[in-house]
């Protein structure tokens, strides 16, 4: 490759504006099955998936919004405090045609029931009680999300059967990393088929027939790390679950595909902060990797741009002659402060959107400004959702 | 001599709801300790690399390195030369590499090491199996915490540490990480590892860590630290300070801020000053300052009472200023030392 080569694509310099998204039309689409949003922890992401799903509910579509951790106000004003793992009516939506049911995500009840579905009563309760399996489905770090996806893909088998819902709002787990949702399914799938479960699983199949030099090895090292029970508990529960592992891979493998469908459209969630906006960088690499339906990208918490056309650096101007002047009165020198402050931070998010923009051109953007105060109420989430569709006054 | 609130203090771990900058902190925490030729290890354990973002270096290995002088002066302000500034090194923990070192280390498992790797045993243990990922990050940790480490780990001349600054896992999950022993519990009940567990803890719980939450003054944050700090004293785990995050400026005074709230601020005044100093005035100008003086007043209003509640949670409280144009290398610098003013290094 020479360096000569002139530069195609855009120019980061060219202060980029990224195309609106049209909120309204993806909700009103009766083509849109399943909206994700996704994004980097702290960015807003349950408050707009509520959002989104009472705005679709009052608009006439018959909904339900999976919620992974709501904060406990904005859960009380949804009805779903207690964590039942089922979808639960919210009342005091809109007269309309539509409907909203909402539910949060109790990851080892959805684990337990993938379980008792699957296996024998006797074999369940075996699973049921190891220690492994019980660390496995409280505590893994991949768990959660595994088990959103999980139940995602339950939501939607149900809804296909019974006509219930026709839209699913799914809000995605604070992972470490906003990528590590996608990655779930991958991964309990491929270490399913390793070849250290398939170790493990040697003893209990019967006679050693892999009793090679390598296997030796591992399990003297491992009974060394380990100590002897944690290797007999964990043989114990992989030869319990083996039953289970082909219908996990299954069910993993056709929620990917159900993500990759056209019925579904991700958003992914940021706040004009550099790590967020790097993050829904990846995220909207990796969705294009993965042919994930990209739907758009939602800014939260904007600062409003002032309304006056006075730059932060004449306000800063201005108060170097006010001090000079006498000093005598500092309301106007702090008022021409917290404007060049506000000017600043407009700035700042602006160039730090524009660089979004020029790095994915074409990436729908609805930008919210910040609000006041907290959301926890009904009303505050309608207020959320004409912001988000831009109807706002 | 010193006069930081946290003289026993050698592990600093800084937690705080996505979103609060606890990694911001966390950078500019390790500075401003590293002062008065004091020797300083930020570690990460995320994967983010965050700290190579904020320092402006290249990603960081599984090795420590130093990445940047500390914040020259002491804290009594005496002597700002830079003779004074101590040395800030970085380490980027990741599970896999931890794990390696540690059966390297511990076991002297060469071949069968490379085997366990090879029958994805490694693999296995840094992803799937539970609780063992942060084990291993904690272990880590703990590791660089020690007297006498050996050479030919994460640090090649086994460099040993003033401080150490923790930039760790957000505070729903703080109190499980840094408590491995329960998450432990009912898996190895006996057994080296569980030795390891205990022996980590040990120091986790002494009072030579300290474990600071960074909140805003926004109602979830604040609700999020005070279970936080609840979480952590059940877990017996010694919890630290609360360091409020990005505070809008205060540029005006209580009266002002009252008077903004009801619309009663001196309009003519305000004009007759920009007058005074040429600032062309019109009403999109004056209305527009009063309107945004009355939406800051509001929102201070309601820091104020988040404030009131961090307070009732009953530690030393340090605040630090949101910078207009964001955090860059002079700004982390800038944040140290107005932690150092406030007595937290």
């Amino acid at each position: 490759m020479s360096r000569q080569r002139t530069r195609v694509g855009p120019l980061a310099t060219t202060g980029e504006v990224a195309p609106s998204l049209d909120v309204d039309a993806l909700l009103d689409n009766p083509a849109t099955e399943i909206i994700v949003c996704c994004g980097s922890g702290g960015v807003g992401k349950t408050t707009t998936s509520a959002a989104l799903a009472l705005r679709a509910a009052e608009r006439g579509r018959k909904v339900v919004v999976l919620t992974i951790d709501p904060a406990r106000r904005l859960a009380q004003s949804m009805g779903i405090e207690s964590l039942d793992n089922t979808p639960r009516p919210v009342r005091d939506i809109a007269d309309s045609p539509g409907s909203l049911d909402a539910m949060m995500l109790d990851m080892k009840r959805t684990f337990d029931e993938v379980v008792e579905n699957q296996a024998t009563p006797e074999k369940a309760r075996q699973i049921l009680e190891n220690p492994f399996y019980i660390a496995l489905s409280s505590s893994f770090a991949g768990t959660q999300e595994y088990m959103a996806m999980e139940k995602l893909g339950q939501l939607h088998r149900d809804a296909k059967k019974s006509g219930a819902y026709d839209l699913i709002v799914v809000d995605t787990p604070p992972s470490r990393s906003a990528l590590d949702f996608l990655d779930a399914p991958e991964r309990l799938s491929s270490f399913l088929d390793g070849k250290f479960i398939r170790l493990l699983l040697a003893p209990a199949r019967g006679p050693a027939r892999i009793m090679t030099a390598g296997f030796g090895l591992i399990t003297s090292a491992l009974t060394k790390i380990l100590g002897a029970t944690v290797l007999q508990d964990l043989q114990m529960f992989v030869a319990a679950f083996d039953t289970l592992f082909g219908g996990f891979r299954q069910r993993a493998q056709k929620t990917f595909e159900l993500l990759q469908a056209d019925g579904t459209a991700f958003l992914v969630i940021a706040a004009p902060e550099p790590d967020a906006l790097r993050e829904a960088t990846y995220f909207v690499d990796r969705l294009r990797g993965e042919q994930m339906p990209l739907a758009g990208l939602v800014v939260n918490r904007a600062s409003m741009k002032p309304e006056s056309e006075l730059s932060a650096d004449e306000a800063m101007a201005a108060v170097e002659r006010l001090t000079r002047r006498d000093g005598g009165t500092d309301l106007t020198s702090g008022l021409l402060r917290l404007h060049a402050d506000r000017v600043r931070i407009v700035e700042r998010e602006a160039g730090l959107r524009a660089r979004f923009a020029a790095a994915n051109p074409s990436v729908a953007t609805a930008v919210v400004p910040a609000l006041a105060t907290d959301v926890h109420d009904l009303d505050g989430l309608r207020r959320i959702g004409s912001l988000l569709a831009d109807t706002a006054d | 001599m010193s006069t930081t609130d946290w003289p026993k203090v050698q592990l600093h771990v800084v937690t705080g709801k996505g979103g609060t900058g606890k990694s911001t902190v966390a950078a500019a925490l390790a500075l401003a300790l590293a002062s008065r030729g004091k020797t300083v290890l930020l570690c990460e354990v995320e994967g983010r690399q965050g700290i190579s973002q904020m320092f402006d270096v290249p990603p960081l290995p599984y090795e420590e390195r130093r990445i940047a002088s500390g914040l020259p002066g002491s804290s009594d302000g005496s002597s700002a030369d830079h003779s004074s500034a101590g040395s800030v090194y970085a380490l980027h923990i990741d599970a896999e590499s931890a794990l390696l070192e540690y059966l390297a280390m511990y076991y002297k498992l060469g071949r069968a090491g490379k085997a366990l790797d090879r029958f994805g045993v490694i693999d296995f243990a840094t992803t799937v199996a539970p609780g063992v990922r942060d084990v291993l990050l904690t272990g880590k940790v703990f590791e660089a915490a020690k007297d006498g480490r050996k050479r030919g780990t994460s640090s090649r001349g086994g460099q040993q540490y003033d401080a150490i600054v923790l930039d760790a896992p957000p505070t729903g999950r703080i109190a499980q990480f840094l408590n491995v022993n329960g998450e432990l519990a009912g898996l190895a009940k006996a057994g080296p590892i569980k030795k390891q567990a205990d022996t980590v803890m040990t120091l986790f719980r002494s009072p030579r860590t300290a474990v600071h939450l960074v909140t805003v003054l926004e109602e979830m944050p604040v609700q999020e630290t005070a279970d936080g700090v609840a979480e952590l004293r059940e877990a017996r785990l010694p919890v630290g300070g609360v360091v409020v995050n990005l505070v809008r400026p205060r540029d005006l005074s209580a009266d002002q801020l009252e008077a903004a709230r009801a619309g009663t601020l001196d309009r003519d005044r305000v004009e007759g000053d920009l007058r005074a100093v040429g600032v062309p005035v019109d009403d999109v100008l004056v209305e527009g300052l009063l309107s945004e003086a009355r939406s800051h007043a509001e929102r201070r209003a309601l820091e104020e009472s988040q404030r009131t509640l961090i307070g009732d949670i009953g530690v030393p409280t340090y605040e630090l200023p949101r910078l207009p144009s964001g955090v860059d290398m002079g700004g982390l610098y800038d944040l140290a030392a107005t932690l150092r003013e406030q007595g937290m290094a």
